[in-house]
């Protein structure tokens, strides 16, 4: 379970949100909503312990995040506003590294998880000869290839086109289905089923 | 099963590598530079053999050392724009040995080629031939101390604008303990006398920057990423 307890956050002298609390079980996926600059994504960068905040703390199993460090981290999989693609190596090359600094299994199967994201004939090719969107489904390919039960995810479906925003949204169903924590932000409408809460954060 | 800390600490180091073979002009940059600047010294104090064998230890561990801190900007700028450190930061590893892995590589990628590349140039700047040696082991001590000191520096000044100068003022005064005793070794070994004492002190820098360096750089990247 991940709980949010008195959370405060600011940016330079500006609370971006204070006294926040929330929290998220198992088999849920926890809709962050707000205007640009509210804050999402410092939210999110602090859930993952990147940010620190200003204020309150945020536990994992009831420990606070700080105590639990490498524990924790290898519990979640964060996807943020950087893919995270180095464009001099290949897409495979980008997700087998990516894997490896994740802490995923050492056999993973790169080419079926690639063949998933739709990146096949892509593979071998330098990453930056991709386009946004094809560089979002390689970064967001790492969620397929870790076997993680807590996904942040900000803006994961900017730049993908509709087929792949719908298995996208099968994927979040899947995993929620089967037990996972989601903690997401995204300005498209998400076609998720399950148990969902919403939060907003300049309300 | 799960793939282990070395396991994870040898992939950074090869795909630092395979950057690096990817991208040969970020390399060559600093060892280009290496060689005109100690090029130059000949054409501006004029070719006396005597004269540029009493210059060669200071110019070359000098053009060493401005050659690596060139090279200092590349260690995390690509992977801070990317995202690939935050990638690292959240890994399930501790992230000191990662950044271990990193300043490595940068180093096999910097230092390691002034080391060979430094019997060359010295033989311009007519350094004698039994300190020649000398000269490769110490950069061979000395240069990996740079990278290891460089990394904290590049790391605290992640994302900072005019990064580049602020770099050289937190590092260069870090560096001048291994110039001192860098090129004194260099300069006593032309002269014939005893450089063990040198080395020792070399080697305690090496140890010192190994168990204390990357801790920081770690510490300095979280503040970063901040």
């Amino acid at each position: 379970m991940l709980q949010v307890v008195d959370l405060t956050c600011s940016r330079g002298d500006r609370a971006l949100f204070e006294k926040l609390s929330f929290s998220v079980q198992p088999g849920e996926l926890l809709y962050v909503q707000g205007a640009n600059g509210s804050g999402k994504t410092t939210l999110l960068r602090t859930l993952c312990g990147l940010s620190q905040p200003a204020d309150g703390e945020v536990r994992w199993q009831g420990t606070p995040i700080s105590q639990l460090a490498d524990d924790y981290r290898s519990q979640l999989c964060y996807i943020g506003h950087a893919n995270g693609i180095q464009g001099d190596l290949s897409a495979a090359e980008n997700l087998r590294f990516g894997t490896c600094v994740g802490g995923a299994d050492s056999h993973v199967d790169i080419a079926a998880a690639l063949e998933r994201v739709g990146l096949t004939k892509a593979a071998r090719l330098p990453a930056k000869f991709l386009s946004q969107g094809q560089k979002r489904r390689l970064a967001l390919a790492r969620l397929l290839v870790a076997t993680k039960p807590l996904w942040i995810l900000d803006e994961p479906l900017t730049a993908l086109d509709v087929h792949f925003g719908a298995i996208m949204n099968e994927r979040l169903t899947a995993h929620v289905a089967a037990g996972g924590l989601v903690v997401i932000t995204s300005h498209q409408e998400l076609a998720v089923t399950g148990q969902i809460s919403k939060i907003r954060l300049d309300s | 099963m799960s793939q282990n800390l070395l396991g994870t600490a040898r992939c950074i180091f090869q795909r630092d590598l395979i950057l690096a073979a990817r991208k040969p002009a970020d390399v060559a940059t600093p060892l280009a530079f290496f060689v005109i600047v100690s090029s130059l010294f000949p054409l501006g104090v004029g070719p006396e053999p005597d004269v540029l064998s009493r210059l060669a230890p200071g110019v070359l561990w000098v053009a060493a050392l401005l050659a690596t801190m060139l090279s200092l900007g590349r260690l995390f700028a690509g992977d801070h724009a990317d995202g690939t450190l935050e990638q690292m930061t959240l890994s399930p590893h501790p992230l000191t040995p990662l950044v271990f892995a990193k300043v490595a590589a940068h180093w096999v990628t910097s230092g390691l080629l002034l080391v060979v590349l430094s019997p060359l140039l010295a033989m311009q700047l007519n350094l004698p031939a039994h300190a020649m040696g000398t000269l490769a082991v110490t950069l061979l001590l000395g240069t990996p101390v740079l990278s290891l000191l460089g990394s904290v520096g590049a790391a605290l000044t992640l994302g900072v604008r005019g990064g580049g100068v602020l770099l050289s003022l937190l590092v260069l005064p870090l560096y001048t303990p291994v110039l001192i005793f860098g090129a004194g070794a260099v300069t006593a070994s032309a002269s014939g006398l005893d450089t063990k004492a040198y080395f020792s002190l070399l080697g305690a820098f090496l140890l010192l920057a190994l168990g204390f360096a990357p801790w920081a750089t770690a510490a300095a990247l979280r503040i970063s990423l901040d």
